[in-house]
């Protein structure tokens, strides 16, 4: 009796199992390859971090999309990354006919017609594919919906192959590439800028439209029970629709500043940016907003980091496996993500 | 005297009424497509001999019959086994152009086993699996580490035929490959279901998709791996062995001493490698097939179609969920190896370009189009869909463009609808997804499904549990 209460107090208030220690061993190689980098090369290191600050902009919006979806739905949305890749696509096309050459007060209205345009677009088709294929399917088993998802994607995937060929499509370099400022031998550029001024006010217009509008308070309701929703009378189909409406929107955004920043566009670019986003959301905690975004800043920080810093850095090949690595390290170790909550069905 | 025939068959009662009415349908299907195809200037012996065949294992209900079902399983073997003796005999379907050559059968029959294979992991356990691209590669791969010169530092022989006993390099007969890169996949399989299993349904699948990009990737890096050369990059290693079984069983029991150099003249056809190729290919099939069906009926298949109906309820009857799915990985990988090394085999080479995600859909797609669960129907979507990539788009888009482009002088064009030739090949993908849509939207189950799934997907199965269980 004594020796049992004795084991039962000697238990620790705080205990750390040892897949979380094994977790916590791998954050902190990756702060020491960090710190190493940084002292080793601290010039170097400001660039990626600027490159990878704007890189994880454009995954956000891409992030966020997924995230949409898959709260209210619990459905990977695989189409959404080409759905993002034909909004590059569009703005290739229309950068080619119209800006190539424009300037000054032309190019920012152009820009922007070009922003409805493609936002539009992409809101429209993703949109159709919720109608067409998601909506019949919403009560069949859950992998039929996924498997949906994944013959859409090679559908736009084949629409965006026959459109542009198989090369990867130019576009007019048009946004300005002067420096804003340089210290220490960085020199941070403007179109660097322009893709987070685009997208803070995109993301704090998202912010708002799901916290404060009726229609936002509906979305949240539907995710967190569609029939309770159903009951209280909000119209489950059309919120469902308006959630991909945002999502494809966020795409269509993400793929102007992809297509603009970048200045190529190909057919399977959706699948890979898609992937890297989905990690991110996946990262951050699925069908959490603030996390997609914080998920893919992180992403986008590891993916430049490792293609540019020299000290024991895979590089470039392998950016690849660094990013399903962490997507498989974060389902073993944290499959809630790093803000999201623990849900009873373990992931 | 008509009874005591009966007895003797061991018919069942229903045997004549069920006969009648598949004679019926077969005259009226049949008839339909014997017309068509005869007024479409197919008409010739052998589609009489074909369609004759055709009835034969189709009307009477074999399956009614005492040791009946052996009748077609056996029919439809012959048939297979015999297909390259008629091939160059067959008529031309309409559209669809020439039946598949004896070349593009293998490239079927491997596909058919890849197939097979993940039908155990979605099929049965009803587990996503969409990199089962990385299970292809690994048996491709070993069997180039086993049977090449790649390792031209070491020296081993082995049964390997057809090499000269001096070349360098790792040279093992490619029958003990194909067990040793089932193996090695099996245990591939392990490695990578034993951390993601315990997520579910679509996490696994993303999981698993990860698994397959991450594996090509390696496999195009593997020159410098921490400074060995494990794959020669994006060169591939190539040549791999052939097959062969030596010269003492072929002075024995006239076995093919090699497979390359081999040449006879049988039944009026040249047997050569191609064929020998085929067959083996379908021993392999063969062999898949039967482990499928006996791991189904088995206390081990049983457990994983409980696992896909309700995995709460069948942790509750005693099922342990993580051993059980975890053999349906390992059994699939282990047939997924197989047909690696014996396609890297086939192709003599193997190169990182040939493992992409798109391979891994292709081959869910024949599981899905076939009907999920359903062996019969997997082989079937499995051919069909292979045959599809390698000749029949070509074909298909050949009758297009020479009956509807601008540019055709064909003496049989019939009007204009586009003025350049269409590349009907380039829009592979996208038709396998519209396969993909259409069949999850209307016909979830498959073409050819097993009962049991399609009431799963007809009635709906409780995937979620009805409380939220508290862990």
């Amino acid at each position: 009796m004594s020796t049992d209460q004795a084991r039962i107090r000697s238990i620790p208030a705080f205990r750390v199992s040892p897949l979380t220690a094994l977790g916590m061993f791998f954050v902190a190689l990756v702060l020491l390859w960090l710190g190493v980098n940084f002292v080793k090369q601290p010039s170097e290191f400001y660039g990626l971090f600027l490159i990878g600050l704007t890189n994880g902009a454009v995954y956000g919006l891409v992030a966020l999309g997924y995230s949409l979806v898959y709260g209210i739905l619990e459905l990977i949305n695989f189409a959404h990354g080409d759905v993002f890749m034909l909004g590059g696509m569009l703005v290739a096309t229309m950068t080619t006919a119209w800006l190539a050459t424009a300037s000054g007060l032309g190019l920012w209205v152009g820009i922007f017609g070009m922003l409805v345009i493609t936002m539009a677009f992409c809101a429209t088709i993703n949109t159709t594919i919720e109608l067409v294929a998601y909506r019949r399917l919403r009560n069949a088993p859950r992998l039929a919906p996924l498997i949906t998802a994944i013959g859409m994607s090679f559908i736009l995937q084949n629409i965006g192959l026959v459109w542009k060929g198989a090369r990867p499509t130019s576009v007019p370099d048009i946004l300005p590439t002067g420096d804003v400022f340089t210290v220490g031998g960085v020199s941070y550029t403007w179109n660097k800028l322009i893709v987070l001024l685009f997208t803070i006010p995109v993301l704090l217009l998202l912010i708002w439209l799901v916290q404060q509008t009726k229609q936002g308070k509906a979305m949240r309701a539907t995710a967190q029970d569609r029939e309770a929703a159903a009951m209280m009378g909000i119209n489950v189909n059309r919120t469902i629709s308006f959630t991909f409406l945002i999502a494809g929107s966020l795409a269509g955004a993400a793929g102007l500043l992809y297509a603009l920043y970048f200045t190529n566009v190909r057919y399977d670019e959706g699948f890979r940016v898609g992937l890297i986003a989905f990690t991110a959301a996946v990262l951050g905690g699925i069908g959490n907003l603030p996390g997609a975004v914080l998920g893919a800043l992180l992403i986008a920080m590891i993916e430049s980091f490792n293609n540019g810093l020299s000290w024991s850095t895979p590089g470039s090949d392998w950016s690849t496996t660094i990013i399903f690595s962490i997507l498989i390290l974060i389902l073993v170790f944290r499959p809630e993500g790093l803000l999201g909550e623990r849900t009873p069905e373990g992931a | 005297m008509r009874d005591r025939l009966r007895t003797w068959l061991g018919a069942h009662p229903d045997f004549e009424q069920e006969a009648r009415r598949r004679a019926k349908k077969a005259l009226i299907f049949g008839g339909v497509a014997f017309v068509i195809l005869a007024i479409t200037g197919a008409a010739s012996f052998a589609l009489i001999w074909l369609t004759a065949v055709a009835l034969a294992l189709y009307v009477p209900p074999w399956g009614l019959l005492r040791y009946g079902r052996w009748v077609v399983v056996l029919g439809v073997l012959a048939l297979a086994a015999l297909y390259p003796f008629y091939q160059a005999n067959l008529f031309e379907i309409p559209i669809f152009g020439g039946f598949p050559s004896v070349d593009t059968g293998v490239t079927m029959l491997i596909f058919i086993m890849m197939a097979l294979g993940l039908n155990i992991v979605v099929g049965y356990a009803g587990l996503l699996d969409l990199g089962y691209v990385a299970f292809y590669a690994m048996g491709a791969y070993t069997a180039a580490w086993f049977a090449s010169q790649h390792f031209s530092g070491k020296n081993l022989h082995l049964g390997a035929v057809g090499i000269n006993p001096d070349s360098p390099g790792i040279h093992i007969s490619i029958w003990i490959v194909l067990f040793i890169a089932a193996i090695f996949t099996a245990m591939v399989g392990v490695i990578i279901g034993f951390p993601t299993l315990r997520l579910r349904g679509d996490y696994l699948a993303i999981v698993t998709l990860g698994f397959g990009e991450i594996m090509p990737q390696i496999a195009r890096n593997g020159d410098h791996l921490f400074g060995h050369n494990l794959t020669n990059g994006p060169q591939g290693i190539n040549p791999i062995d052939p097959p062969g079984f030596g010269s003492g069983l072929h002075n024995a029991v006239g076995l093919p001493n090699d497979y390359l150099t081999f040449n006879a003249r049988f039944l009026g056809t040249t047997i050569s490698n191609v064929q020998l190729f085929f067959w083996t290919a379908l021993v392999l099939v063969l062999f898949t097939v039967f482990c499928s069906v006996r791991l189904r009926d088995s206390r081990l298949g049983r457990a994983w179609i409980a696992i896909r109906e309700d995995e709460t309820a069948a942790a509750a009857m005693g099922v342990p969920l993580m051993r059980t799915k975890t053999w349906a990985y390992a059994a699939g990988a282990f047939f997924g190896g197989i047909a690696g090394a014996y396609y890297a085999s086939f192709k003599s080479g193997t190169f990182p370009d040939d493992f992409f995600f798109n391979i891994s859909i292709f081959i869910l797609c024949m599981v899905i189009l076939g009907g999920m669960g359903n062996i019969w129907g997997v082989i079937l979507g499995g051919g069909f869909l292979a045959y599809l990539n390698q000749e029949g788009l070509g074909n298909i888009g050949g009758w297009l463009n020479s009956h509807f482009s601008g540019q055709s002088e064909s003496p049989d064009k019939w009007f204009t609808i586009w003025h350049a030739d269409i590349d009907v090949p380039l829009y592979q993908y996208g038709i396998f997804g519209v396969i993909l849509v259409l069949v999850m939207l209307f016909k979830p189950e498959g073409l050819i499904p097993s009962s049991r799934r399609k009431a799963e997907f007809r009635e709906g199965v409780s995937d979620e549990p009805l409380y939220d269980v508290q862990q």
